[in-house]
């Protein structure tokens, strides 16, 4: 008999199988992904998926669709030059909490103060995994990791609010446990204008639970059933995300705001139309060089 | 005129870095990113204004890094890229220059060095930064850099630099220096039909038949972009033809040499130099940018004093002239390397050379330029 998986149009088959560990939520969420624009028929020629290095930088690799797999941190930017060269392109930015928010955290709060129309699903699993389980900025206080051997002393970002502070105009964070209120949010992400921002929290047994009491990815995902609270309304300066304490979830914002290539359109191109004319009469030289 | 709003064809007083602006306009340049680096930023100011007059996006990005990036992403989007910075900004592209070279991604980055390490002189010239354009990214490659001696010749080598970028699909670095940037002179800007412009090299063959890093001419794939319908991967891991990653000794001993090569079986084409006086010499000074300049005026008065001196200016100074310098150094009693850095180019001079003749180096630490005077001592004392 000849199977095929599901979603065979989307992804690149004769890639599979993926590389992730058994446990990884990263399958979920990519294939909450691959339901929200199979669901939305989204005319996939236009979709652009970005993604940096690590576990969830193979994310792009695997989608049947224009993808980019740049360098550590620089999702981001590259998807920025993407997007301006062609507004017309659905770009996504599908990477990870290290690759995000640690290395490339600098453009994560550029491109929401900007409100680039830019999608970015931020996989959050509290390690550095492909490099085998470093502490990150994510990584919550006292957890244990290849890198803090003595417990995390440092604090962990707050993503929702780093990015709503930041001034991306859609929120969210769930589990990959969420799995359709994830789908829902990135239809939500994929149909709105300006920098939209998931967190979708991703078990990693292998690096980050194994060491921190939850042994399997089944260990890690009863940990989120049973500390998981959807609270839409919670302020979201309260919501960071402590060692085996609550993690809250829901969409958090979702607000309207003009994006950068409204306003390039409307300033930058208009005042150059008006001005155009004008100025070149002023600047027309009588004689022109032969 | 009022149609396209490139540059007017006629003389123009304007600085170097305002030629390279225009120049990359004509060029077809649609897309720049950059952060604000003395001495390059009048680039970034000129195009910041020039752009939308044109239908092009400027955008200033947070840091070097994102910048190089911003590019990439623009020219998979179908557009021609380009960034300009000094040293500091330089160093922070290394990475992402990388990976145009990985992913085969043609731009322009422009380099107007000033004088280092570190902060160094922000605003005073230095040549300092070209062993860092041949080797500053990680890995083995080949890359082609410019250097350009006048505010002129920093507008014909950016259309250049464009055409090269596209021809071979590697990042092109325009390695000016701040004297070239920051010096106003007459340029003339020849109408835009005298100019030859290399259109990117998109690829006839539809989806499905087309695969993204398969060798076409001179081993250069040919391009698509982003919305095409190829749906495309593009990865700075090593690949294969289909740009899937690949982490095996066959796949990087398949993909590296081709990149390589790209380079160094076209290296003919991309001889690029300009000899004065060196018919009859005995000495051929050795330089490129603003010093190649002082190197003319030594020559003159070196030929005034009945000394049989000539001038080598490397225009395309990577990949390497090693011909051209061999030839010299068969006829020629030696070589003076002037150059605005403790010694960088002297090194390939030097290898070049293949110790048929001496190889003198003139270094200067930055901040200013050799003293004619100075040189033609240096001159008087291999003659002696």
């Amino acid at each position: 008999m000849n199977f095929q998986h599901p979603y065979s149009e989307l992804l690149r088959t004769d890639r599979l199988p993926h590389i992730w560990c058994p446990g990884c939520g990263l399958g979920i969420a990519l294939d909450s992904f691959c339901m929200a624009i199979a669901e939305m028929k989204l005319p996939l020629d236009k979709l652009a998926v970005i993604s940096g290095i690590g576990c969830s930088g193979r994310i792009a690799g695997y989608l049947n669709v224009d993808s980019f797999h740049t360098t550590h941190g620089r999702a981001i930017p590259f998807a920025t030059g993407l997007h301006l060269a062609n507004p017309e392109l659905n770009v996504v930015v599908f990477s990870g909490d290290g690759d995000l928010v640690g290395i490339g955290g600098n453009h994560l709060i550029h491109a929401a103060r900007r409100n680039l129309n830019l999608k970015v699903f931020c996989v959050n699993n509290f390690i550095y995994g492909m490099t085998g389980g470093q502490m990150g900025p994510t990584t919550p206080p006292g957890a244990i990791s290849a890198t803090s051997p003595f417990g995390n002393i440092e604090y962990a970002f707050n993503l929702p609010h780093l990015a709503a502070s930041c001034g991306a105009v859609y929120v969210a964070r769930w589990t990959v446990l969420d799995i359709l209120k994830l789908k829902k949010s990135m239809q939500e992400a994929l149909n709105k204008k300006g920098f939209s921002f998931i967190e979708i929290i991703s078990p990693c047994p292998t690096l980050y639970g194994r060491f921190n009491n939850q042994n399997t990815g089944v260990e890690m995902m009863r940990y989120f059933k049973t500390h998981t609270v959807h609270n839409p309304k919670a302020n979201l300066s309260e919501i960071e995300i402590s060692h085996g304490g609550q993690i809250v979830v829901g969409k958090f914002l979702d607000i309207e705001r003009p994006t950068f290539m409204e306003l390039y359109r409307k300033v930058v191109q208009e005042r150059v139309k008006r001005t155009l004319d004008e100025k070149y009469e002023e600047k027309a030289y009588p004689q022109e060089h032969t | 005129m009022k149609n396209n709003h490139l540059p007017l064809s006629q003389s123009h007083f304007i600085n170097g870095n305002e030629a390279c602006a225009e120049a990359a306009l004509l060029a077809g340049c649609r897309f720049f990113a950059g952060y604000p680096i003395t001495p390059s930023t009048e680039i970034a100011e000129h195009l910041a204004e020039r752009l939308p007059e044109v239908g092009g996006i400027f955008i200033q990005m947070e840091d070097e890094i994102a910048s190089m990036n911003a590019v990439l992403g623009a020219v998979w989007g179908g557009l021609k890229g380009m960034s300009a910075t000094s040293g500091p900004g330089f160093s922070l592209m290394m990475e992402n220059i990388g990976l145009a070279v990985m992913t085969e991604t043609p731009c322009v980055v422009v380099d107007v060095q000033r004088g280092g390490p570190s902060t160094g002189l922000a605003t005073l010239v230095g040549q300092g930064d070209m062993m860092q354009a041949r080797w500053g990214s990680h890995g083995s490659y080949e890359i082609i850099a410019l250097c350009p001696s006048s505010p002129q010749e920093f507008f014909y080598q950016t259309i250049q630099a464009f055409n090269l970028s596209e021809k071979f699909r590697v990042p092109v670095l325009l390695m000016a220096d701040e004297m070239v940037g920051h010096m106003s002179e007459k340029v003339v800007i020849p109408p835009i039909e005298k100019l030859e412009i290399y259109p990117r090299r998109y690829t006839l063959k539809p989806p499905g038949e087309y695969k993204v890093y398969q060798r076409a001419e001179n081993g250069v794939p040919e391009m698509v972009k982003a919305g095409d319908g190829y749906r495309i991967h593009v990865t700075g891991t090593t690949h294969d033809e289909r740009g899937y990653p690949f982490m095996n000794e066959e796949t990087q001993k398949e993909l590296i040499p081709r990149l390589v090569d790209k380079i160094r079986k076209n290296h003919k084409e991309l001889i690029d130099t300009k000899e004065f006086f060196t018919e009859d010499a005995e000495v051929v000074l050795v330089g490129y940018g603003i010093t190649a300049r002082t190197l003319r005026w030594v020559a003159h008065l070196a030929r005034e004093k009945n000394l049989k001196v000539g001038v080598l200016k490397l225009n395309i100074v990577w990949p390497f002239p090693d011909e051209v310098v061999l030839n010299l150094a068969k006829k020629v009693k030696a070589l003076v390397v002037c150059e605005i850095n403790m010694g960088q180019m002297v090194r390939e001079v030097e290898r070049a050379a293949k110790g048929f003749c001496e190889v003198k180096f003139m270094g200067h630490p930055g901040g200013g330029m050799h003293s004619p005077t100075d040189i033609l001592e240096a001159v008087q004392q291999v003659k002696a």
